[in-house]
């Protein structure tokens, strides 16, 4: 049966974006047919992560007003056969994405998809809520930050109203997804550590994806990271996060970035 | 900044955890709350129209949690005239 999950934060700027880019990827690389559904209307950039920018002729706000049929608005990746985008709009407000509509889209892809990953835009508004409202799983996206954490808090709270799942008194599945983490900042007291969040937030672990220069120079490429460089510690820790989103279970490992002697010698200052 | 202080590297992640700790405790409760205050309005109202016709913006209901006393307050403006629901009264 299909699975809707949505990525979220609460706060910006933290790998929602990336991490569903990413996660897509990697669940497609294992043989699962994945929709990547971008829900950040007006400041639309999943296109854009995965390369496909160039390609969007007709988008979901376009499908839910009737105007394109869902199979016109959906971009097959060029990489992978099995992965698909959704693009948002760019061009209209958030308003445009009714809760009928949306649901209309979600019922379709169902039918379509193994794995339909809603990347949520930031904020608490409309946005956010119509990409979380018919998840099964949740994929929380949190730096070891302070404010990072607090939204996390605050979203995952959400996710346990305001959801269909919720409303339903059904348990929705929460995973929390540690990114940006830098193990040596971590061990020498600069930065939270992966047991801090856990205990302060209290869902299980997904995965912990480095503070990697690949995540960037994959964005850069219009590339998921796990098919830009697979070998990364940052793919490594995605492929991970596939496999526990698949049933699997197995140890999670703090990923320590392989760093050059100069690397090593500068890299503090700028990180 | 002095040579020393690039020596003595500052550890910030106990007090982010602790800060982190002691806002969160509070921003649950006051969730919680607003839940709870929810559902004694609604049931507040309908007790109060069984008997009076009050405007629903006219109440008013405050849950304050001090250190030693919580109090709610409850502010129902009534109509100058009171218009009793039919029936009401001989109830």
């Amino acid at each position: 049966m299909a699975k809707v999950l949505v990525v979220t934060s609460g706060k910006g700027g933290v790998g929602k974006t990336t991490s569903t880019a990413a996660l897509g990827a990697a669940l497609a690389q294992a043989g699962e047919n994945v929709v990547v559904v971008d829900f950040d209307v007006g400041l639309r950039n999943l296109d854009l992560v995965m390369g496909a920018e160039r390609r969007v002729v007709y988008d979901m706000i376009n499908v839910i007003q009737g105007d394109a049929k869902l199979a016109q608005a959906l971009i097959r990746d060029k990489r992978i056969d099995n992965l698909s985008l959704l693009p948002a709009s760019q061009t209209r407000d958030k308003d445009a994405l009714t809760e009928e509509g949306v649901a209309r889209i979600i019922d379709q892809l169902r039918e379509k998809f193994d794995w339909i990953i809603c990347d949520s835009p930031a904020g608490i508004e409309k946005g956010a809520m119509m990409a979380m409202r018919h998840a099964d799983v949740a994929v929380v996206v949190t730096n070891p930050e302070v404010s990072s954490v607090r939204d996390s808090d605050r979203i995952i709270g959400m996710l346990d109203s305001k959801t269909l799942k919720a409303e339903r008194d059904e348990r929705i599945e929460k995973h929390l997804l540690l990114t940006r983490y830098d193990a040596g900042r971590a061990s020498r007291g600069e930065m939270l550590k992966t047991e801090d969040v856990l205990e302060i937030l209290s869902i299980p672990l997904l995965a912990i994806v480095p503070e990697s220069v690949d995540v960037l120079n994959a964005s850069n490429l219009g590339a998921p990271v796990t098919l830009n460089n697979p070998s990364s510690a940052a793919a490594k820790a995605y492929f991970d996060a596939a496999r526990r989103l698949r049933g699997e279970q197995f140890e999670v490992v703090v990923p320590i970035e392989k760093k050059g002697l100069m690397g090593r010698l500068f890299g503090r200052r700028v990180a | 900044m002095s040579l020393l202080a690039l020596f003595r590297r500052q550890r910030t992640a106990p007090v982010a955890r602790e800060r982190l700790q002691v806002l969160l405790a509070h921003e649950r409760m006051a969730a919680g709350h607003s839940e709870l205050l929810a559902v004694l309005r609604e049931e507040i109202l309908a007790v109060i129209a069984k008997h009076i016709t009050v405007d629903r913006d006219k109440v008013n209901i405050k849950l304050d949690r001090g250190k030693d006393m919580s109090t709610l307050e409850i502010d129902v403006e009534m109509p100058a005239k009171l218009p009793l629901v039919k029936g009401a009264a001989a109830a």
